[in-house]
């Protein structure tokens, strides 16, 4: 039974690749889910073996980036790989200023910057599939479906408080070890935009035909899956350049 | 089917007389008109929507002011606010309200929309307005990231009273959070005039709580599947038009209401207790019903109500479907004053309407509740006021003042001076039948209330002190030896 699930070989091992790239990062055995949206029924889509990182990247990880990196530093960074709020609550290029924790994750930053980051680490962005696959774990399981977690986490959601000063880590892991993929902020995916909510979600002939209104319950395996609906949406809102102030990233190894 | 026994000689002269008369009618209307479509009126001015947020409306357009250019700014906010005396929850809203700012155009309008989605929110948001005309009324182009704006504009060609509403996955979420408001494309020679106007919208609220439970309620999703919501209100929480809330008006205005729905899932069956419709623009479009005593309101649909008040007095709003009203909170005031008109009021209003509705007594179903415990007599007296509020206002009116001859008066009350027990046991058992209260005869039926013994305690020892009653502290354990 679950007994059996404790057995499995989860590891933290603490990395360090790259200059001042530091992270802890846990592995996922490979698996199954059930995507949010395909157009034929039930088709489960397999997730082999990865790493992913146990904490979103923070602001001090992220400084270290840029101080190694200049072109990513707020001042010097081009417009079309980041729009004007990117980094917009640190002091200055360099230095978080006081309203900033240094542990908290990084956030206003953009797709284009959050790649570089992971490319500086020899890493990558998670896919869509990976971040969901991971995300599904709830505490003691790799894939939470019963409806307690699935409300917890419209709670977590709700509450969600975006101020910067809240440490990443803090909260009980997953089943896989990870920490906040829910409470803390939205995290960029590298293929955010290709399973779209264009925006308008009933009758989309495209992609995203599926995910709004009524035709979103047609279209979703589990139709009380109101969190994934939430993410979903969030993706499909955003674009590259895009830094908001709840939304930031982890890394994976393939 | 039975055919018609009218030959062709007799019908062909008839269908030319209303030729002509159609002819003739097309002479009398003005040069302007004769070729004005809305879809390609030119705008001759542009100017900034005004703001105005509910129960309020933006003024009348002027009639045959020609075509504008009308900027709107709307904001998405997500803010925890009160959904009932001491019950408070996570909405999500147009411009910081729900419903969210009344918006007023007229046919021929073009409309430059900004949709603004604050950058402290968590969620994406969109707009569907169902005034629009393209691809879903908008949602596809307004689909805004916190810390973003979208910008979209669109021609208001048809008139009527609309929906707006968030149509971002899951759409039913964003709606039960508070995502609705009503958009008015006035016909271009505007509506006719009126003396007050005012905008009511309704939807249903899912928590995790029960009704009342106190504390930060949160989104139920299991309840909102099932239709079942805990709270049906107008303007979103419990109490938004009743007291100092209430809506006024003068004896012998016109008032015109901009009747909306929300949902996400319950129908409207929109009723004025004391009053009658004498016109209603059916579902918000042309079709006018006259003399209507409740109107259906579709979840995502609206209504233009206007009436005379022709009597002073309380007319309370109402879902009829009524237990919405007495104990979900779909309950709204108009406090009309003026001189009084005895022979309208006896010819008018339709006394019978309080006596069905209470005609038998009503037993819900044991709940058990979490105990509220309050030490002293000040916080029971306080605790007792949020019961009282939440659970007795409704029909024994704020102050306890009653409703005379259909609700008594707790206020200075005869029935229970020197017995607090039969205020006790009316709460707790029910009470019907003939009483006398105040020398005022009353013959009706209140239903037993679901409350705990700390809870009736607590509202009884409210009303004994706040109403001009005998004073005093009752006990949860004499709350428990009056129950049968």
């Amino acid at each position: 039974m679950k007994l059996t699930i404790v057995l499995f070989w989860i590891s933290f091992t603490l990395l360090s690749y790259g200059q001042g790239c530091q992270t802890a990062e846990v592995k996922l055995q490979s698996g199954e889910y059930i995507p949010m949206y395909n157009d034929s029924s039930n088709k489960r889509i397999y997730v082999e073996n990865f790493s992913m990182d146990a904490t979103a990247v923070t602001n001090e990880q992220f400084l270290a980036f840029v101080k190694a990196n200049p072109e990513w530093q707020k001042s010097k960074v081009k417009s079309i790989f980041a729009e004007a709020s990117y980094l917009s609550h640190w002091e200055n290029d360099t230095i978080l200023g006081a309203q900033v924790d240094p542990r908290a994750p990084i956030v206003y930053v953009s797709w284009f910057a959050a790649k570089a980051y992971s490319k500086w680490c020899g890493r990558a962005l998670p896919t869509v599939d990976q971040w969901e696959y991971a995300a599904q774990a709830d505490k003691y399981n790799a894939a939470g479906n019963s409806d307690e977690f699935k409300n917890e986490l419209l709670r977590l959601y709700e509450k969600k408080q975006h101020n910067h000063q809240t440490a990443v880590g803090k909260g009980e892991p997953n089943y896989w070890g990870i920490f906040d993929m829910h409470g803390l902020i939205w995290e960029w995916t590298i293929d955010f935009n290709s399973i779209l909510i264009s925006g308008e979600s009933r009758k989309d002939g495209s992609l995203d035909r599926n995910l709004f209104c009524a035709g979103g319950s047609l279209g979703s395996v589990y139709p009380l899956n109101y969190d994934a609906f939430l993410r979903y949406a969030f993706r499909g809102s955003l674009k590259a350049k895009y830094c908001l102030k709840g939304l930031g990233f982890r890394t994976v190894n393939n | 089917m039975k055919k018609l026994n009218i030959n062709s000689l007799t019908i062909l002269p008839l269908l030319g007389g209303f030729f002509l008369l159609t002819l003739i009618t097309g002479c009398n209307t003005s040069d302007q008109n004769v070729h004005w479509d809305s879809a390609t009126a030119k705008i001759i001015g542009e100017i900034q929507h005004p703001t105005v947020l509910p129960p309020n409306v933006p003024p009348p357009v002027k009639p045959n002011r020609g075509a504008l250019k009308q900027i709107i700014n709307m904001e998405v906010v997500e803010k925890v606010g009160r959904l009932a005396d001491g019950v408070e929850y996570d909405f999500w809203t147009f411009s910081g309200t729900v419903p969210g700012e009344f918006i007023r155009i007229a046919e021929g309008d073009e409309v430059e929309f900004h949709l603004k989605n604050h950058p402290d929110n968590k969620f994406a948001h969109n707009i569907d307005l169902h005034a629009v005309t393209g691809s879903g009324g908008g949602a596809a182009s307004s689909f805004t990231a916190p810390g973003h704006e979208s910008i979209f504009s669109f021609k208001a060609l048809n008139p009527g009273l609309y929906v707006y509403h968030c149509a971002t996955a899951p759409v039913g979420m964003h709606i039960a959070n508070g995502m609705y408001g009503l958009i008015l494309v006035e016909p271009k020679e505007g509506l006719p005039e009126v003396d007050r106007e005012y905008y009511i919208m309704q939807g249903d609220f899912y928590t995790v709580g029960k009704y009342g439970e106190r504390g930060q309620q949160s989104f139920s999703m299991e309840k909102a599947m099932e239709e079942n919501p805990d709270y049906v209100v107008f303007n979103g929480s419990v109490g938004s038009l009743t007291g100092d809330n209430s809506l006024h008006a003068e004896v012998g205005e016109t008032i015109r209401l901009y009747v909306g729905n929300g949902g996400p899932n319950l129908v409207s069956s929109f009723h004025a207790i004391g009053e009658i419709f004498d016109r209603v623009h059916v579902e918000g479009g042309d079709m006018i019903n006259k003399n209507v005593q409740t109107t259906l309101i579709p979840a995502g649909g609206a209504a233009i109500i206007e009436f005379k008040v022709e009597v002073p007095g309380e007319v309370i709003l109402v879902d009829h479907s009524i237990f919405r009203a007495f104990n979900k909170g779909a309950l709204g005031k108009i406090e009309v004053s003026g001189d009084e008109n005895k022979s309208i009021y006896s010819g008018k209003i339709d006394d019978r309407i309080y006596q069905i509705e209470g005609g038998a007594v009503q037993v819900m179903p044991e709940v058990e509740r979490e105990p509220i415990i309050a030490g002293s007599l000040k916080e029971k007296i306080s605790e007792g006021k949020i019961v009282y509020d939440n659970f007795c206002k409704a029909c024994h009116q704020a102050g306890g003042k009653g409703f005379t001859g259909v609700y008594p008066p707790l206020a200075n009350s005869s029935y229970f001076k020197g017995d607090v027990n039969k205020a006790i046991s009316a709460v707790v058992n029910g009470l019907s039948g003939v009483i006398t209260v105040n020398g005022t005869e009353y013959n009706s039926a209140m239903p037993a209330q679901v409350l705990s013994d700390e809870e009736v305690s607590n509202v009884i020892t409210y009303i004994l002190n706040e109403f001009d009653n005998d004073g005093g502290e009752v006990t949860p354990a004499q709350v428990k030896a009056q129950r049968k």
